[in-house]
């Protein structure tokens, strides 16, 4: 990912940061400049708000294919969580042996690597899940 | 008085056994184990680096009290991420504290950690900061067959250091430093090198022998009047040594000895076994605390526990020992491709 | 609005083409269109190009001039635009193609669809295909396509008690299907066993699950009721339907994650457009670029009970000669995927069931068609209702 692109979505990567409407007051991550449901009511009012951290998985499935940026972790386990607030967040879950995941486990946010270009390329940084024990 | 507001730390979740290296190299593994007094240690998976551990042990010591008004990020290692970009630039924003903030980097072999504590409590002592955080974190690595190999660990721990609201307090700090080349890496090289025998008395016991008495002399205090004792671990038997040596016992040091199960985090070292000790002090509790970095220097504490702790939220965050014993082990193989010592093809 | 009609087809078989290019493919597909329709090049009066990749594969743009170009039509100066819509590029090119004849201002066009996919290594192949998905919130953290449907399937079997045999299903009808399709990239048939024991690709669909990574091109020629009248084609048949829908682009933020709102959307505004009830239609082309993507399509557009489709076709529905027929083409699992011709590959099969040659898998009676075609997990659908006047 080129420099800019990476650059401007540290704070909503690095922290989740969404945004919500303060009209309806529901929550979007990523983030959103428009309400879909309140548009012009919305635009220029929409509010920064951090996703709290902890929530279930909602669905996984284990990856097999051959993805060169994780190779390291094939078979890595992929799943949407359903946040504390109601948010979905679409990652990896790490930490954890493929055959324990299950559809309601409760799951954590954590910092890691995503992925970086070359090795002497900038590092990208990230969410990803952990079990939340 | 300056000291301790909020701590935290994080161990990665693999291990390796003695026993598993000693069977890949030929070597007997109980010679090591007795050797060394290491039976694992810790490996950080393919996703980690210094810069995500010490983000996980800051939110760690965030959780427990959310510290307001930080002013200064330093994060010491010997494993940055980037020869060139600091991890304090990576941790402050990974934590929302930029922008109105300074930040840098430390090195100092494994006392890069306790440095940046120094510079931050002097930073809150003169009020240039209000709070400021001292990270030591590492990912270090030994050369495949190499004695280190069996020691070289993840992990690490942050301290926010302020006056105000503090859980522990720092009365003193001291540190000698001389130019000792017991163990060093140049420029571009995989690995360090090491002095073998060299880095024990005229590097290890020196430093640490020598600060350790000159905080008992300036506080005016003895082995006995202290409840725990933490050293730098590069080995189960160099602070065991130095502990007996000094006048110490086997109960004071135990709770901040983690170094048998998760080896030597480097600049995490000797403050992860500082966090452990914290993880179970009570008010009154005196903890001397000594750390010791190849090149070679020493920085010791004496510090002492107060009464907020027992309305400090420790609970908000997993203990130190809870996190060792919570470790999955792996093989020697994968144990090479998570540390990325696999020559891969294009 | 005025009444639009196909009067050619044309493909090239989906498959392997290491000899050919993406112009010669396209260009193959769309003489064959018009030779089909008994007419020359030189009466078309525009050309809509559906195209996907061949940014990211052969790094060119500007397809729409490129087909008209290479087709021989540069000196006839033929307005030409490409149509991108991810894995909906040619069923959106038809619903352009029918819009510019149904208006009014055109009244015979040529509709084409091409995907070159082969001349990128299978790695980068894998990534191309999920360029439809969310690059910075799905592909980002490792959600290709396939990961994506992985989940959906994960979470059908939770919700409904699906049977993963009951999703191995649709590819062996898929493949049954493809045998008897010259045209399909993939002619043998499978197993439900040779689905759940091939290798893994997001667990738990398999090689067998997901459609593969094809090229090739198909073309159809719209036309105007006057161009009819002068071309007097055999059977005269008629798009009564043609609607897209969109949705969320991310997975996640899909109300429920197993409803394809965007199907259900462009599929009831098509069959109203049609005035025609869904237990009309006896053709149906299902988007299956994975078993899940099918089963789910068929069920939101209420062929089968939620949860369902499977158990169905086990049972043996979906066979050309059963009460509905799916995917008489092979689908995208047996025929083919080249994203950018699929959903007007679909159009084509729909055509050629009605004008009753499909011989072996021909549909008894066919006479209205429908045509379902989706990009990545649903944030758009194109839908097309066809039936023999």
């Amino acid at each position: 990912m080129t420099i800019p692109r990476y650059w401007r979505e540290f704070q909503h990567r690095y922290r989740l940061v969404g945004t919500k409407c303060p009209k309806c007051g529901r929550i979007y991550f990523p983030p959103r400049e428009v309400c879909p449901q309140c548009h012009r009511e919305s635009v220029g009012k929409m509010e920064k708000v951090e996703i709290k951290n902890s929530g279930k998985v909602y669905s996984y499935t284990v990856v097999y294919q051959d993805v060169p940026d994780f190779k390291f972790l094939k078979p890595y386990v992929f799943i949407i969580a359903e946040m504390d607030s109601g948010v979905k967040v679409t990652g990896q879950l790490v930490d954890i042996d493929p055959k324990e995941v299950k559809i309601g486990m409760p799951v954590k946010i954590a910092f890691r690597r995503i992925r970086e270009e070359d090795e002497a390329g900038i590092i990208e940084y990230g969410y990803k899940f952990v079990p939340n024990e | 008085m300056v000291g301790i507001v909020s701590y935290g730390s994080y161990i990665p979740k693999w291990r390796i056994k003695t026993e598993e290296i000693a069977r890949v190299w030929g070597e007997d593994p109980e010679d090591i184990k007795n050797g060394l007094m290491i039976y694992s240690k810790s490996v950080p998976g393919p996703d980690e680096d210094t810069a995500t551990i010490s983000v996980e042990a800051l939110r760690n010591a965030m959780n427990r009290k959310n510290v307001k008004n930080i002013g200064a990020v330093y994060v010491g290692s010997e494993s940055h991420p980037y020869a060139v970009k600091p991890t304090a630039t990576i941790v402050a924003e990974a934590m929302g504290l930029t922008p109105n903030i300074t930040a840098a980097d430390y090195e100092f072999a494994c006392k890069a950690g306790t440095a940046a504590m120094q510079s931050v409590m002097a930073m809150v002592e003169s009020g240039m900061i209000e709070n400021g955080v001292a990270i030591g974190a590492d990912t270090s690595q030994g050369a495949p067959g190499d004695a280190l190999e069996y020691s070289a660990a993840a992990g690490g721990t942050a301290f926010i250091i302020g006056k105000e609201n503090t859980i522990a307090d720092i009365k003193v700090t001291y540190s000698i430093t001389t130019d000792t080349p017991d163990f060093w890496r140049r420029e571009g090289q995989d690995y360090p090198k090491h002095g073998g025998r060299f880095t024990g008395e005229p590097a290890y016991f020196k430093h640490v022998l020598t600060v350790a008495k000159k905080i008992m002399e300036i506080m005016k205090t003895k082995p006995e009047d202290y409840t725990y004792a933490v050293f730098h671990q590069p080995n189960g038997k160099f602070p065991t040594r130095a502990a007996k040596t000094l006048g110490f016992k086997e109960n004071q040091i135990k709770q901040g000895l983690i170094v048998p199960y998760i080896g030597n985090t480097y600049s995490g070292s000797m403050i992860t076994g500082l966090s452990a000790i914290l993880d179970i002090a009570k008010p009154d509790d005196r903890i001397l605390a000594v750390s010791f970095g190849s090149g070679a220097g020493s920085d010791g504490f004496h510090i002492e526990v107060n009464k907020n702790i027992e309305n400090y939220q420790r609970e908000n965050a997993k203990p130190v020992w809870n996190q060792i014993e919570n470790g999955k082990y792996i093989d020697y193989a994968i144990y090479t491709k998570f540390k990325k010592k696999i020559k891969m093809g294009d | 609005m005025r009444d639009v009609y196909i009067v050619g087809i044309g493909q090239t078989k989906y498959g392997e083409h290491w000899e050919k290019s993406l112009r010669s493919l396209v260009v193959e597909a769309g003489l064959k269109a018009i030779e089909d329709a008994n007419i020359y090049s030189r009466d078309i009066q525009a050309i809509f190009g559906g195209n996907m990749s061949a940014g990211s594969t052969i790094y060119q743009d500007n397809i729409g001039s490129l087909i008209s170009d290479f087709s021989g039509l540069s000196y006839n100066n033929v307005p030409a635009m490409r149509i991108e819509n991810g894995s909906a590029s040619g069923g959106a090119a038809v619903h352009a193609g029918y819009i510019s004849v149904a208006s009014g201002l055109y009244d015979l066009v040529l509709v084409g669809g091409v995907e070159k996919l082969t001349d990128v290594s299978m790695e980068d192949q894998a990534e191309v295909v999920s360029g439809e998905v969310d690059q910075e919130w799905e592909l980002f953290h490792g959600g290709t396509l396939a990961a994506l449907q992985g989940l959906m399937a994960r979470r059908y079997m939770h919700e409904y008690d699906a049977k993963r045999e009951e999703i191995a299903t649709l590819p062996v009808l898929s493949h049954e299907h493809g045998s008897e399709n010259p045209y399909a990239h993939f002619r043998n048939k499978i197993k439900i066993e040779d689905v759940l024991n091939s290798t893994l690709v997001a667990d738990p669909l398999t090689m067998l699950d997901m459609a593969p990574y094809s090229d090739g091109a198909a073309a159809i020629v719209l036309a105007s009721e006057e161009k009819v009248r002068e071309i007097k084609p055999e059977v005269k048949i008629k798009i009564s339907g043609s609607a897209i829908s969109s949705d969320f682009m991310l997975l996640q933020d899909r109300e429920n994650i197993l409803n394809l709102k965007s199907v259900r959307i462009s599929t009831e505004k098509a069959l109203k457009m049609a005035k025609l009830d869904i237990n009309k239609i006896k053709v149906f082309e299902v988007h299956d670029s994975s078993s899940i993507m099918g089963l789910l399509i068929l069920e939101e557009i209420g062929v089968f009970p939620r949860g369902k489709a499977g158990k169905y076709i086990m049972d043996g529905y979906g066979h050309h000669d059963s009460k509905v027929a799916i995917n008489t083409s092979g689908g995208l699992k047996a025929k083919g995927h080249p994203m950018g011709a699929t959903g007007i590959g679909q159009i084509v099969e729909s055509v050629i069931q009605l004008r009753n040659k499909a011989e072996k898998r021909q549909v008894p009676n066919a006479d209205k068609a429908l045509a379902i075609n989706i990009a990545g997990t649903g944030s758009v659908s194109v839908s097309h209702v066809l039936e023999v006047v």
